[in-house]
């Protein structure tokens, strides 16, 4: 991959990124997570070990949970990208915010946006997970601060506030 | 949520103070910020264990010219990086003493150019031998470095062991291991540098200890004080792997910032964040135990050995936390304690949570399971028999002041995991099924903060001050990252000011912002650094008393009239305090004897495991950990501490292997290093005791490192509960159980012939 100079290894993309349609111009096999944080700013998005095992860089590819490390771009032309900076309505947390807030869920909180995008593909998926559930659902994202009991508490919680309204 | 009228912050479970930013995606770490003209570094690294450079050359199809390049010679100051013995270059000039070590840098504004820059250097040497284990370390024919190999011995000596064998009733002996682990935080390590020759060179890092860096790069670059900036970006993890490591990633990026006169970043892969940066020593342990016939520790004798890796870095420190915790919590009428921190041809060995003390307690903890086993009583009744207690000494001749009762709190933790009634059923259950269950436990105890004199030599200083809106500022260079150092010092002002959790804030680690509260490390921060943050809270009360100003008894806005009013009048309000040694408090650095540790943390952990005689993997099915450990200043953040310290103490039982090759670890992949995941463990249930402190803030402890030390002894204990089969090193794989298990096979298999281990 070479990204100096030459434009004519460049091609268009246009994806939709939280909603706004990004339209850039592009090397077709630049990491998802490189364009997210360096073309688009979004820097929630993080890189914990480049080779898809972490789940750091975790989002939403048209309503699929992917490593965005491993995604080229030219992959996500057309397609529907959430990331964390996506998931609260603009001040308003969403459940799982403010239950990972509330449950002791993020401490470093680097591995936090991954997991809270896996936990969102989860319910979305199981509004109602058994604890064996959610254990499978989070088992890409690793986080090596909180022992994952705490992250189990608010993913749970999320979901019961989820079924009461 | 907290009442400040009620005076119940602290105990509470406060919102964490950089919580929303963290959910949020909006916190900023090092490699979330970008300064205008800003090049990336990188590092050519050594590709041999021992050697001198002869040549460096660079591939000529490369556009040189384009890139900043810095070796040793282009340090302004002395070629170290500055710690304790300052044996460790910055860059290697001439001499290579393990893989990987940094010998050049590159700078460019293209990060995909820069990783081919890197390839088209190359290095020639001339070999020398190198040492890889501590046995080649120890016979000495090969010496690496200094005149022995050895960078630190400690003895600690109590009563007269030589005379305890001939009356012992049984002499017990056994030699236990621990390997390398690796920290594995999220985020890598990172920094951004700046240089102009006006302010001098600021850091931007992910860092624990501000001022490790700031005295670091003064040295390094020549600089005086003033022109040194280090400022702690959110910090993605760090478990000790940030304590020293950083003062080298910011060193590098410092001299290249100032060859080149622009911002530098140097964020690392996860390879080479792995394969270059610290690890937990390596260790080795040696007991011999003289025990009286009813299960009496008479006195033993114990040999601590660790790997250091190539320079003296921390080794010297994690030896001491070792040292002091190898006899574990038990009476030793006499023992002798020897132990020694050795070099080998691999990249430092550094701090790492738990600090010594997981490797020596390891070791204690198992061979008191085999005492049980020489004497013919339990686990438990051995240790129940051995508990310190007190008025009665440590080894260290540390009486124990605490109103610590480890019987009781044995026997809680029985209870609460139900430990009588599993290992009955356990025993009738395992005589007919492949998947074998046992019950283990450790009992043992973490001292908090420096060790010794070690709190006094760092003479830590905070500050709080207090704005004209009546908000209170803590001024610390104490590091969040992730353990909860923001919202626990804000409770703790707020508590002490009455004032709403809201209205105080903590400053970002600035070198040139907050004093020196000394590194974030060794479980010190909420106990040490909370102690002195109530007081200079309390300061800034007394102060706009003393000026008339505040009555005893206050709203926040009565306190916020006051500020302003203050301030208009006298200019900044501010209270600093600086640490001082509670009295009574002797330690002798000579003899290592003394009070070690201001505070103890105690703890019972039970593991249940399953070991799978089809697969030989072991698993944890149910954890508990009990500890005491003085005052819950935050309930959440708190158990937080102690199923993150479990899990990470799980992986390094059974799970998180570094496998060596010349020197180098050659998994460095998060792919075939494993760590564990959501789906591997057991629910952790924590249970807490508070006994106070009269030396902590509030009544804590220190707890960071504590839920490190016990996991990986109960664990192993319950493997040999489940399986009769003892072991004696961890990691342990299913790979071990396979080769132990055909040299021995369990006692209760034979009546199971479709024990798999002949159809693999």
């Amino acid at each position: 991959m070479n990204s100096s100079g030459d434009a004519k290894t460049k091609c268009d993309v246009s994806f939709t990124v939280n909603g706004e349609v990004k339209r850039l111009r592009v090397h077709p096999m630049e990491r998802l997570l490189d364009v997210l944080r360096n073309e688009l700013g979004l820097t929630g998005t993080k890189e914990g070990c480049g080779e898809g095992e972490c789940g750091s860089c975790s989002v939403l590819l048209d309503g699929l949970l992917v490593n965005s490390c491993l995604i080229p771009v030219t992959q996500a032309d057309g397609s529907n990208v959430v990331t964390i900076e996506g998931i609260a309505a603009h001040s308003l947390l969403h459940p799982l915010q403010k239950a990972f807030l509330e449950c002791g869920g993020a401490q470093c909180g680097i591995c936090t946006p991954g997991m809270i995008l896996a936990a969102v593909h989860l319910l979305e998926k199981k509004p109602e997970p058994t604890q064996a559930e959610i254990r499978e659902g989070l088992a890409g994202n690793l986080c090596r601060c909180t022992g994952y009991m705490q992250i189990f508490e608010a993913v749970t919680k999320a979901a019961q506030q989820r079924v009461v309204r | 949520m907290a009442n400040s009228k009620e005076g119940h912050i602290v105990g509470t479970s406060a919102p964490r103070k950089e919580g929303r930013d963290k959910v949020t995606g909006a916190a900023r770490y090092v490699d979330d910020m970008v300064l205008p003209g800003m090049l990336y570094g990188a590092t050519v690294r050594s590709t041999t264990a021992r050697g001198k450079i002869k040549k460096i050359s660079f591939d000529p199809r490369v556009a040189w010219d384009e890139f900043v390049v810095v070796t040793a010679k282009d340090i302004p100051g002395q070629n170290c990086i500055a710690l304790i013995l300052d044996d460790q270059p910055c860059l290697a000039a001439e001499t290579i003493n393990h893989p990987e070590e940094p010998i050049l840098l590159l700078a460019h504004a293209d990060r995909h150019k820069l990783r081919k820059a890197v390839e088209a250097v190359s290095i020639e040497y001339e070999t020398l031998p190198p040492v890889h284990t501590l046995q080649e370390s120890e016979k000495q024919s090969t010496i690496i470095w200094g005149a022995d190999n050895t960078f630190k011995t400690f003895l600690v000596e109590k009563g007269d062991v030589d005379s305890v064998w001939k009356d012992a009733a049984h002499i017990v002996e056994g030699e236990y291991f621990t390997g390398a682990q690796e920290q594995l935080y999220i985020e890598n390590n990172g920094v951004i540098a700046a240089f102009d020759p006006e302010h001098g060179v600021t850091v931007w890092g992910s860092l624990q200890c501000p001022y490790y860096v700031h005295k670091a790069l003064m040295a390094l670059c020549g600089l005086p004080e003033d022109k040194v900036r280090v400022v702690q970006m959110e910090t993605g993890g760090a478990f000790g792997g940030k304590e020293e490591y950083p003062s080298m990633i910011g060193g590098h990026a410092a001299l290249l910032a100032m060859k080149s006169a622009r911002p530098v970043k140097i964020v690392y892969d996860r390879m080479e964040d792995m394969v270059a940066t610290t690890k937990r020593h390596p260790s080795r342990t040696r007991h011999r135990t003289a025990v009286s016939k009813d299960g009496k520790i008479l006195g033993g004798e114990i040999e601590f050995v660790i790997d250091g890796g190539a320079y003296a870095t921390l080794s010297s420190v994690v030896l001491s936390r070792g040292t002091i915790h190898a006899g574990g919590p038990y009476y030793w009428p006499s023992v002798r304690i020897r132990t020694r921190a050795m070099a080998t041809n691999t990249p430092p060995h550094g701090a790492f949570r738990g600090f010594g003390a997981p490797q020596s307690l390891f070791a204690m903890e198992r061979h008191m399971d085999r005492i049980a086993e020489v004497v013919g009583i339990s686990p438990i009744e051995i240790r129940r028999r051995n508990f310190l207690k007190p008025g009665q000494t440590t080894t260290t001749q540390q009486t124990i002041h605490e109103n610590i009762d480890l019987d009781q709190l044995l026997s809680r933790a029985l209870e609460l995991s139900d430990y009588h009634a599993k290992k009955k059923h356990f025993a009738v259950e395992n005589k007919t099924r492949a998947r074998k269950k046992g019950m283990g436990i450790a009992t043992f105890l973490h001292g908090a903060g420096f060790t010794g004199s070690g709190e006094r030599y760092l003479n830590s200083l905070v500050g709080v001050e207090a704005r004209a809106d009546g908000v209170v500022r803590v001024l610390v260079s104490s590091a969040e990252f992730g353990q909860g150092t923001n919202t626990v010092l804000c409770q703790i002002a707020a508590e002490a000011l009455n004032l709403p959790y809201e209205n105080v804030v903590i400053a970002q680690p600035d070198t040139t912002v907050v004093p020196n509260s000394g590194p974030t490390v060794a479980s010190r921060t909420a106990m040490i650094v909370g102690k002195l943050v109530q007081s200079a809270a309390t300061g800034i009360k007394h102060t706009l008393a003393e000026a008339g100003l505040l009555s005893e008894d206050y709203t926040p806005e009565q306190f916020r009239a006051a500020c302003r009013e203050y301030l208009a009048a006298h200019g900044p309000l501010k209270s600093e305090v600086r640490y001082e040694a509670p009295p009574g408090v002797y330690w002798d650095d000579e003899k290592y004897r003394g009070e070690a540790y201001a505070a103890f943390a105690w703890a019972v952990y039970v593991a249940e495991v399953t070991v799978d005689l089809t697969t030989y993997s072991v698993t944890v099915d149910d954890f508990v950990a009990l500890q005491e450990i003085g005052k819950v200043l935050h309930p959440v953040l708190a158990e937080g501490q102690i199923t993150g310290g479990v899990a990470q103490a799980i992986g390094f039982a059974l799970y998180e292997n570094v496998v060596w090759q010349d020197g180098r670890m050659v998994n460095n992949q998060m792919t075939n290093y494993i760590m564990p995941t959501s789906a591997d463990l057991p629910p952790i249930r924590v249970f807490f005791e508070q006994n106070g402190n009269i030396h902590g803030a509030h009544g804590a402890k220190g707890i960071g490192e504590l839920p490190m030390d016990g996991p990986a002894p109960a664990i192993v204990n319950a493997v040999e509960d489940a399986i009769g089969v003892r072991f004696h090193s961890i990691p342990l794989l299913p790979e071990d159980l396979f080769h132990a298990l055909e040299e021995e096979p369990p006692v209760a298999s034979s009546s199971l012939p479709a024990f798999t281990r002949g159809a693999r």
